[in-house]
């Protein structure tokens, strides 16, 4: 179980997982405000499809992968919570014709 | 357009901006170039956000960064947060991106300090959604006051048993701590004694947190010589062998730790040499006396060039300063090592007691070499022990025809968590120096960046 | 004697001859450089190509063509063999084109290669809308394309490993870190000196790449080769959406971009260089717009082996019956050709009438033709 610390609770966002509404801690990154909120797991890997979550929280990894506003492999914990964030799990490779193209 | 500037920084831990800060002084055009959204790097993550608030439980160590990361704020550099360093060349070419934008910068010198990271501990189940680093726990702890509640830490290191200490402080239930020190190094470190005796205070430190961690009646499980970790009945949990036999810990959060190593891809990219360092089992940066490397204008300061410390990171950001300082003749010789000499005295002083450190908390084989077939070694492309021993049986010379025949360290994290288990099994199996060995081949871009961000960047004509 | 072949050279050349040998019922060793030699083979971008070819060589059109056409038993029989799937596929396969010149420039090369080969190459020019039904992602800057159904692509580290693992399973004695010092001609013997002892076999085949002219100096055989530098970008993984391989950008079987297609004179420097990294991606962009959103894990650069006219060279030494020496930078391409008829040449059994062609007599005849040939698929000249 995430807890937090202090009495203070942090002004909270909503943002979309997965497509249904959610709300999470503002300030923090999209990993640590998604583990806070109980998502356990945030990807299928490509090639076994195994599931994965965040493991250095530091931008080395690369397990804590997520699709954030249709752009896929976006480390999550490099990443500011922000109103109106769509995230969605990512199983998987990138969908690069989902992700469309940027002319 | 491509910017210039006198010295180019990477990174703003306390090696980068004590670098940026003595620069600034002397009146050097700076650019610092950090990944995260604030100053501090790892060891002094969020200290502006927590200074505003209550947080004794991170400790006096943490506390101690502040006025560092106060000075940088007032420094007159050219800070850019949020940067996405993907390339530095032995030319002194950084690209970098930021905000969907591809940039190139030079420097007449570059320091990197790229602090450290977290090594590799490839037990079986490490992979598993619920396991993380104990830097990890750290992070969460320091930056977004969350803390993982009954955790089994596992491992060994300074970092493990400071964050066990910084969670009872506040509060957080601690499931267990099991620690992998191997018992021999007790032995081996006590060798080392005599030069650390001058920072004993420190070492009596280190021995209080365990003795707390023991009052607290946080079970502290010694003489263990295997772990994995594994899913059971939907939830996790750590197998560990002690006494002739195998225990289970049911838990849902596994924080792993045996040391850090130096986060060496960018210095490596760029072509500086590195030696491997038997005691720290990591890659160093090969320096001189001024944190320059083997490429002229490039030095490598802090962590990054190997592992001392946060405090002797500073000093060797300002040594690494001056000598760059003097290179591109903002002073002179010789006001350069009169202002060193106080600092290097002061490095020296800290410096100290790295050889007793080292010794003691040396990671066990076990735990850097697997052994077992299904361990994944390469996370990123999900490589197990077994799979590597296919490739290197037909006669593998190394691990970049490794990687070529197996597509271990071909995927995002560029071999920052296989590189060094993927030297060692290789030199452990073919009975091979680590040194002939040798690690992975790496280039640009050391992180990833959009093709249309690469697509975008302009090179003015001549350049 | 302890062998009789000793392969100077363990890439896709090297391992694609020793295969063929071993598979012949010879005893091989091959020797070979260290885990950071300069391997063309890391280099290869994987098309297993004959579009193009020898439009301006008419017996390099014929052996192109037909080496592409053994590729598919060869593919089978060494991944069967191997376990080791190389990802071989022959979709058909594409080149793309900017501009309407280039398009009519190409049209007249198909046409030319048409000529030289007859039926047997099949290709088709493709305008835009014809290549927007094959690839709905294409740029609405590409004019068209030059497409025929012959050409196909595969893994080639994955090939390589699949010619290592069955030259140790047919016995093939493997030696890496054995940089050739000397080579002697001594008594019908080749005597190899390397860095830790001496070799010996009653033939020799270089498949040293680059260092193929120093050797074949040794053994009165003249292989003029350069180092062309390369650069490749390689994405993250996708979902597959683009099924036909360009001589720009193919689609890896584990979903990555490979992007690439640049040529330099750099020495024997085998780094990137953003300007052209640059350069290859802003192309790569025009092609499928796409990409721009993709994200560039790694990149890397690799020396091709340049021939003077950019063919392959099969030389035999003269005043050392026995040596060989093979040059190209189409390892891929012509691995099924290495693999096959060369092996059949050099143990005597048959010379396939199109390999004389290639001795590098042609390099003498032709002093006057300064510069780069086109091998009719880089886009060099």
């Amino acid at each position: 179980m995430f807890v937090r610390l202090n009495k203070n609770q942090p002004a909270m966002v909503s943002v979309t997982f997965d497509g249904k509404p959610l709300q999470l801690c503002g300030g923090l990154s999209v990993a640590a405000a998604l583990l806070e909120a109980g998502i356990g797991h945030f990807r299928e890997t490509p090639v076994t499809g195994s599931p994965r979550a965040p493991f250095c929280m530091m931008g080395v990894c690369f397990d804590c992968l997520l699709i954030i506003d249709g752009i896929a492999n976006q480390q999550a914990c490099m990443t500011q919570v922000r109103k109106g964030m769509i995230i969605e799990r990512q199983s998987g490779s990138a969908d690069a014709i989902a992700q469309g193209d940027r002319s | 357009m491509t910017e210039h500037y006198d010295i180019v920084i990477i990174g703003a831990g306390p090696a980068g901006m004590a670098a940026a800060q003595t620069a600034a002084r002397h009146k050097a055009k700076i650019l610092i170039l950090d990944e995260q959204a604030a100053p501090g790097g790892q060891i002094y993550r969020a200290s502006e956000t927590n200074a505003k608030l209550d947080r004794p439980e991170l400790g006096e160590s943490y506390q101690s960064g502040l006025p560092l990361v106060h000075a940088f704020r007032e420094s007159d550099v050219s800070y850019v947060p949020n940067a996405n360093v993907w390339q530095l060349s032995e030319d002194r070419e950084v690209g970098y991106s930021k905000d969907g934008i591809a940039r190139m910068v030079i420097g007449k010198q570059v320091i990197v300090a790229s602090g450290a990271q977290e090594r590799p501990f490839p037990v079986p189940g490490w992979t598993l959604p619920g396991v993380m680093t104990v830097g990890a726990a750290q992070i969460l702890l320091k930056e977004s006051e969350i803390g993982i509640e009954n955790a089994v830490f596992c491992g060994s290191g300074p970092l493990l048993y400071l964050v066990v200490h910084q969670y009872l402080m506040a509060g957080i239930p601690v499931k267990a701590v099991i620690d992998l020190q191997p018992g021999g190094n007790y032995f081996k470190a006590l060798l080392k004694l005599p030069g650390a005796l001058a920072s004993l205070s420190k070492i009596i430190q280190g021995w209080g947190w365990k003795r707390d961690i023991v009052r607290a009646g946080v079970p502290l499980i010694n003489g263990v010589s295997d772990l994995r970790i594994s899913e059971y009945n939907a939830a996790n949990g750590v197998e560990y062998y002690r006494a002739g036999r195998w225990h289970r810990l049911d838990s849902e959060h596994v924080l792993l730790h045996q040391g850090v190593v130096p986060n060496i891809n960018i210095s490596r990219a760029a072509g500086c040499d590195c030696q491997w360092n038997a005691v720290q089992c990591c890659w160093n940066v090969v320096v001189d006396d001024w944190f320059e490397s083997s490429l002229s204008g490039i030095a490598v300061a802090g962590d990054g060039a190997f592992i001392g410390g946060g405090v002797a990171a500073e000093y060797s950001g300002c040594i690494a300063a001056l000598g760059a300082l003097a290179k591109i003749r903002r002073i002179d010789n010789r006001e350069r090592d009169r202002l060193a000499h106080p600092i290097r005295a002061a490095y020296t002083k800290e410096m100290r007691l790295r050889p007793f450190i080292d010794a003691l908390f040396k990671p066990a084989k076990h735990f850097r070499i697997p052994k077992e077939d299904d361990v994944v070694v390469c996370r990123c492309e999900e490589i197990s022990v077994a799979q590597l021993r296919e490739v290197i049986d037909i006669g593998c010379p190394g691990p970049n025809q490794l990687k070529s025949f197996s597509r271990c360290g071909m995927g995002p994290c560029q071999g920052r968590f296989c590189g060094l288990t993927v030297s060692e099994l290789i030199a452990d199996i073919t009975g091979k120096t680590i040194e002939e060995v040798g690690y992975y081949r790496l280039r640009s871009p050391i992180k990833p960046l959009r093709l249309g961000e690469l697509a975008n960047l302009n090179f003015p004509s001549g350049d | 004697m302890e062998y009789e072949f000793i392969v100077v050279g363990g890439g896709l050349v090297g391992s694609a001859v020793a295969y063929g040998l071993a598979g012949k019922g010879c005893r091989v060793r091959v020797l070979d450089e260290g885990d950071r030699a300069f391997r063309a083979s890391r280099g290869n971008f994987g098309l297993v190509w004959v579009q193009g070819k020898g439009w301006d060589f008419p017996s390099y059109a014929k052996w192109s063509n037909s080496a592409a056409n053994l590729w598919p038993e060869f593919n089978q029989e060494l991944s069967e063999s191997s376990g080791v799937d190389t990802g071989y596929t022959r979709p058909g396969g594409l080149e793309l084109y900017l501009s309407e010149t280039e398009w009519e420039n190409r049209s007249q090369v198909m046409a030319q290669v048409r000529q030289h080969v007859g039926d047997q190459f099949e290709y088709e020019m493709l305008d835009h809308a014809a290549l927007k039904k094959l690839i709905p992602q294409i740029g609405k800057d590409v004019v068209g394309a030059s497409y025929s159904p012959q050409d196909g692509h595969v893994n080639p580290l994955y090939l390589l490993r699949a010619l290592h693992q069955q030259m140790d399973a047919k016995g093939v004695s493997y030696r890496p870190n054995e940089k050739v010092d000397n080579i002697e001609y001594l008594d019908g013997e080749f005597i190899v000196h390397t860095q830790t002892g001496t070799h010996s076999a009653a033939k020799i085949v270089l498949c040293a790449g680059l260092d193929n002219q120093r050797l074949g100096a040794m053994l009165d055989m003249q292989v003029p080769v350069t180092a062309n530098r390369g650069q490749i970008l390689i994405t993250e993984r996708a979902q597959p959406f683009l099924h036909y391989p360009t001589l720009h950008v193919r689609q890896t079987q584990e979903g990555g971009l490979q992007i690439g297609d640049s040529h330099e004179e750099v020495g024997l420097n085998d780094g990137t260089g953003v300007e052209i990294m640059a350069m290859i991606a802003r192309r790569a962009v025009r092609l499928f717009p796409l990409l721009a959103r993709m994200q560039l894990v790694r990149a890397w650069g690799a020396l091709r082996i340049m021939t003077p006219d950019g063919k392959p060279v099969y030389q035999s030494s003269q005043s050392c019956p026995g040596a060989f020496a093979i040059a190209t930078h189409s390892g891929v391409s012509l691995a099924a050709a290495h693999a096959g008829p060369i092996v059949d040449w050099m143990m005597g059994i048959a010379e396939h009438p199109l390999i004389s062609y290639f001795s590098t007599v042609r390099f003498a005849i032709n002093a006057d033709t300064k510069g780069k040939g086109s091998c009719g698929v880089c886009s060099i000249e």
